[in-house]
Order: C-alpha cells, then sequence, then structure tokens
C-alpha cells in the first residue's frame, strides 16, 4: 500500500511542539456544525445537485442574456411571423411578431425570475420579522400582528393576487408588491411558531437573568432556530411564485408587452394557437421547467436539513 | 362539541368582516379616481359632484365603509360600471359555473390523488412511489392555464374530439349535464382544473400514509397477527383526518382559485367574470367576485374545521 501518512483533520502532528494543555483542547474528531452536515447530506444526492445545476444554468442565462441570446428579443419582422423551428437562423422559430424566440425566452428568463424571487425575499424579511416579533412579544402583539394575517390567509392566494394587482393595475412592480402580501402571512405563521417554541425555554430564560437586552436575545438565540424553518418554507415557495407571476402576466396583470416574459408571451402567443400549437407551447415549457427544478431542489434541501431524516 | 362549534363558529366573523374591509379597500388601492371610468374626460365639476354623491364617495371612508357592507348585508355589492347589471346578478349566475367545474373537479382529484398517495406511501421507495411522488411534484409545478392550451392543442385542435372552450350553444342558461353535446364543455377545464389538487393531495396523503405506517401501533397490529390489507385498513383511517384538512383548503382552492383556468377556456364563471372586471376596470364587479369567493374560502375552511372535529375526537378538546 502507499506509504502516505494521513493526518486526521484537527489531530496533532507527532514531532509538533506544543504545550501539553494545548493537546489537551484539541478534539479528536472534528464535529461538524448543523449547516456543514446539510451541506455534507447534500453532497450525496445527486438528484438535487443535477436540479440545482440546471437552476443555476438558468439563473446564468438569465444574468448573461445578452452575451447568449441569439437575437435583440424586442426586433420585429413583419415577413418572419410565426416560423417553425430553424428558420432563417431562429433556432426555435419566431413569435406572433417576427421576434427571435430562444432569445425572447432566454431575456424572459430574467422578469419570470425576479417575479420569483423578489416577493419570497420580500415576504421572509417582512413576514419573518413580523413573525419573530409577534412570537416574542406579548399578547396584545401577537393578536394583533397574527389576526391580520390571518384576514390575508383567508384569501386563495392566486385570488388575492389578482385581486391587488387587479385593482392597481398591472406592471411588474404592482405584481411584486400583490405577490409580496401573498406570501407574507404564511411566512409570518412560520417565523411566529419557531420563535413561540423557543421562547420559553431554560436558556432564553438564563441569558435573559444575565442581562441580555431583547434584541440581543433575539439575534443570538432566537433568530437561530427561526431562519432554518423559515428558510424550508421560503425555497418552497419559489416554485409557487414563478407560477403566479407567471399567471398574472398571462392574466395581462403582470409585465405589460413588449417586455419578454414567459407568462405574457404565453397569453400573446395564445392568439396563434391554431397556427403554431408548437411555438405556443414553449413558453410553458420554460415556466414548468423552472418551477419543477425550484421545487425538487426545495424538497432536497428540506430533507437534508430535516434531522430527523 | 359544541364549544368548539362555537368558539368556531366566533373566530370566522372576524374573519370574515377582516376580508370584507381588504375587498372595500381594493376600490383606493387603484390608481386615481375610481369615477375616471364612468366619467367623460372633459366633465365639469358641478357634474363630477353630482356623480360622487350619486355614488357615496364624498363621505368620509369608515361611512362609506359602513354603508356599503350595510348594502353588502342585504345582498347589494352595487352596479357594474360596465354593464349597469346589479353585480349580485352576475356574480350568482358565474359563481353557479364556477361551482359546476368544482363539483366535478373536486371528487376526481379526491379520488385520484389519495388513490395515487396511498399507493406510494404504503410502498415507500419502491416503484410506485418513485412513479407517484414524481407525477405529483409534476402535478404542483405545472401551470395549469398552460397546461390547458395543451389540452385544447391536443383534443381540441389536433383531434378535434372535444371543444375548444366555452360552455356550448345553449350558455349557462339552459346548460344540461346528461346531454354529451352541453357536457362534453366540461372535460377539458375539470381536468384541467383537477390537476394541481391531485398532485398536492397525492403528496399530502404519502406523507401522512408513511408517517401513520411508522408509528408504533401498526406493529402492534402486525405482531397480533393482521393481514396487510387490514393493516392498510388502520393506517388509511389514522391518515385520513390530515388528509381531509387538506381536501377541504383544495376545495376552498378549486372555487376561488380558477381565474387562470377559466380564462383559458372561457367558461363564464366567477374566475371569468374577475378577468372581465380587470380588463374593464369594473372596480364593483371586482369588489363583488372577491368578496364572494373569499366568504365561500371562509365557509369551506369552517366547515372542514367542524367536520375533522366530528371525525377526529383529539381536536374538539384542544
Amino acid at each position: 500500500m502507499n506509504e502516505r501518512v494521513v493526518v486526521a483533520p484537527g489531530a496533532i502532528p507527532a514531532d509538533s511542539e506544543i504545550a501539553d494543555n494545548e493537546v489537551d483542547l484539541a478534539p479528536a474528531i472534528k464535529v461538524r456544525g448543523y449547516w456543514q452536515s446539510v451541506l455534507h447530506r447534500l453532497r450525496y444526492d445527486w438528484m438535487t445537485i443535477g436540479f440545482g445545476l440546471v437552476v443555476l444554468a438558468i439563473v446564468i442565462a438569465a444574468i448573461a442574456a445578452p452575451l447568449i441570446a441569439p437575437f435583440d428579443p424586442y426586433q420585429q419582422s413583419i415577413v418572419g411571423r410565426l416560423k417553425p423551428f430553424g428558420w432563417r437562423g431562429h433556432p426555435w422559430g419566431t413569435d406572433e411578431l417576427g421576434r427571435d424566440m430562444m432569445s425572447r425566452l432566454i431575456y424572459g428568463g430574467r422578469i419570470s425570475l425576479l417575479m420569483g424571487l423578489a416577493p419570497v425575499l420580500i415576504a421572509t424579511v417582512v413576514g419573518g420579522m413580523l413573525g419573530v416579533i409577534g412570537g416574542f412579544a406579548g399578547r396584545v402583539a401577537n393578536t394583533a400582528i397574527m389576526r391580520t394575517m390571518d384576514v390575508f390567509y383567508a384569501f386563495p392566494s392566486i385570488l388575492l393576487a389578482v385581486a391587488i394587482s387587479g385593482a392597481m393595475g398591472g406592471g411588474m412592480i404592482n405584481g411584486i408588491i400583490s405577490l409580496s402580501l401573498v406570501f407574507t402571512p404564511a411566512m409570518c405563521r412560520v417565523a411566529e411558531t419557531a420563535t413561540a417554541q423557543v421562547k420559553n425555554l431554560d436558556y432564553i430564560e438564563a441569558a435573559r437573568a444575565s442581562g441580555a437586552s431583547t434584541l440581543t436575545i433575539i439575534r443570538h438565540h432566537v433568530l437561530g432556530n427561526v431562519l432554518g424553518p423559515v428558510f424550508i418554507y421560503a425555497s418552497s415557495l419559489v416554485s409557487v411564485s414563478i407560477l403566479l407571476a407567471s399567471g398574472l402576466s398571462f392574466l395581462g396583470l403582470g409585465v405589460q408587452p413588449p417586455e419578454p416574459d414567459w407568462g405574457l408571451m404565453l397569453s400573446t402567443l395564445r392568439q396563434s394557437l391554431y397556427v403554431d400549437p408548437l411555438g405556443c407551447a414553449l413558453p410553458g415549457i420554460a415556466i414548468f421547467v423552472t418551477s419543477i427544478c425550484f421545487n425538487l431542489v426545495s424538497d432536497g434541501v428540506r430533507g437534508a436539513m430535516d434531522v430527523r431524516g | 362539541m359544541l364549544g368548539y362549534v362555537i368558539r368556531r363558529i366566533l373566530f370566522a366573523i372576524p374573519i370574515a368582516l377582516g376580508v370584507s374591509v381588504v375587498c372595500f379597500s381594493l376600490v383606493y388601492l387603484a390608481p386615481g379616481d375610481p369615477l375616471q371610468t364612468v366619467l367623460p374626460p372633459d366633465a365639469t365639476a358641478e357634474t363630477i359632484a353630482i356623480v360622487k354623491h350619486a355614488y357615496g364617495f364624498d363621505r368620509p371612508v369608515p361611512v362609506q365603509y359602513a354603508i356599503w357592507l350595510w348594502h353588502v348585508l342585504h345582498g347589494d355589492f352595487g352596479r357594474s360600471i360596465a354593464s349597469q347589471r346589479a353585480v349580485t346578478l352576475e356574480v350568482f349566475g358565474a359563481l353557479a359555473n364556477t361551482a359546476m367545474l368544482a363539483l366535478f373537479a373536486a371528487p376526481l382529484s379526491f379520488i385520484v390523488g389519495f388513490g395515487m398517495g396511498a399507493l406510494a406511501g404504503c410502498f415507500p421507495g419502491r416503484a410506485t412511489d418513485r412513479i407517484v411522488t414524481g407525477a405529483a411534484v409534476i402535478g404542483v409545478s405545472l401551470p395549469n392555464y398552460w397546461l390547458g392550451l395543451v389540452l385544447v392543442i391536443i383534443f381540441a385542435v389536433e383531434l378535434m374530439v372535444l371543444p375548444a372552450s366555452g360552455m356550448g350553444q345553449s350558455g349557462s342558461a339552459a346548460f344540461t349535464l346528461w346531454h354529451w353535446s352541453d357536457a362534453q364543455f366540461l372535460v377539458l377545464p375539470v381536468t384541467t382544473l383537477a390537476m394541481i389538487p391531485i398532485g398536492i393531495i397525492a403528496r399530502t396523503t404519502r406523507a401522512a400514509v408513511a408517517e401513520v405506517r411508522s408509528q408504533d401501533f401498526v406493529t402492534t397490529l402486525r405482531a397480533m397477527g393482521l393481514g396487510e390489507g387490514a393493516v392498510i385498513r388502520h393506517v388509511l383511517k389514522n391518515a385520513s383526518p390530515q388528509v381531509l384538512a387538506v381536501m377541504g383548503l383544495q376545495f376552498g382552492y378549486l372555487m376561488g382559485g380558477s381565474i387562470l383556468v377559466e380564462t383559458v377556456f372561457t367558461w363564464p364563471g366567477s374566475g371569468f367574470l374577475l378577468f372581465k372586471a380587470i380588463i374593464n376596470r369594473d372596480i364593483p364587479v371586482l369588489q363583488g367576485t372577491i368578496l364572494a369567493l373569499a366568504l365561500i374560502f371562509v365557509a369551506t375552511n369552517l366547515i372542514v374545521d367542524l367536520l375533522q372535529a366530528v371525525l377526529d375526537p383529539r381536536i374538539r378538546r384542544a
């Protein structure tokens, strides 16, 4: 066999001159932290890694859209409308105004991903904060926050999104606002539950007894316990958000033309359903692939973060 | 039990009031003046004042809300700006059509979803489980309006066996379920609508069944010599309250979340009415439809909670 000496991580080389007490302090086996063990578990989950790579590819394609898109996504052509795959160098054909389908799909990823991620991010921060405050503060604040959230919870998600952006009018910003409002109550509930679970534990009591302020307790002792569940829930919302956002655009409530957006493309191409069924299906495939990849990655991360599993 | 029922109903009232506040404030979310759509651009200040007074927009907001709520409680949602018809009539006609879709989509998704989930939960890790789990993820990741379009391409454009949209020549008034010439219009929208609930219910059932199967009493049942069929019956019975809760929620979504599918199939239900209201910026219709759908959602949740308490005594005591 090979003669190489394998030194375990954290082990002390025999010839080093270190005082005895320091040797005693060094751990024999390196203990993994929680997040490290999550990563370790994910390393052997080839499904999650695979779908994660697809998500990464979609994100990179969206960011680098100007570099990889073969054509200008806004360039119209009267003669080249609804052409099939491979027509005059357009790999996936053209849309109803003669714009290159592939370029529009690549650029569309930018808006669709933004509309998928931004509301979840906003809802996580706002809902998470409200939830921690509601869970940690006393009865009045808790009741006020949670009962308000219950009201928004009483709407089916798509209905609330349609109601708010329907009243405020279309546009990307309004779409993001309405979707953020849709996700905030659920996020708030998750954070509130997690906060309430640790709030009355002994170590919080001990921290308070030793003079820690409420803010310090929240920052050091509560947030660590809340972030896990909040992160898991947020990751599962991304695919929902992408679906809802493209749904809003499909109804004419999200992104406005001529912006390339998958949901909006689906809605405009719908008029040409009988002429070019395949082209009409393309934006839907983009939405579906993105959404299912986010879903599967979220499932994988949830599994890896589940300590019982 | 009676105490629980009363408590649960009392809990629903403030929620319903809160829902009405949200619906009422939709008017103020709209950019500009809510009267812009009815007034000609060259209206004089005098005309504007008269119209404002007629619609009650010149009073303080809480008073406006109180008046609005009073009318709503009497079944008066105001008049549609676009059609000048009473909103109540439009909403109820549309709700009946949505309910028709939901009443077909619900059993379809409950049976298929529960069956798939139970099958997967009983054979965890096996090929059946993988297929079902995969299909369920596809179900919840599919944009259902796109699935609707694809189904239209396949069955209406290519195969020409089913109609693409609408309710048929007779319209909603003379729609007869037992005539295939009318009922065929239901097939594609119902299938499309059922897709997401099937995925969600299959996932929930699988998780619930797998969880119950790992409990000690199942081992006891096996040790007592029960056959696999009898064990599965016990497992399904214990998993059912959890699944029922999700089914109820999904029924609420079928009623309240059908706007995309109804728009794709131009099905004249509440979702399509909402879509038209948005296009026309018809705020009274928007308000009335959303209020009606949200209240149905609240009522569905209430009924499901009560049903659960009937089935599962542990909930009553909590």
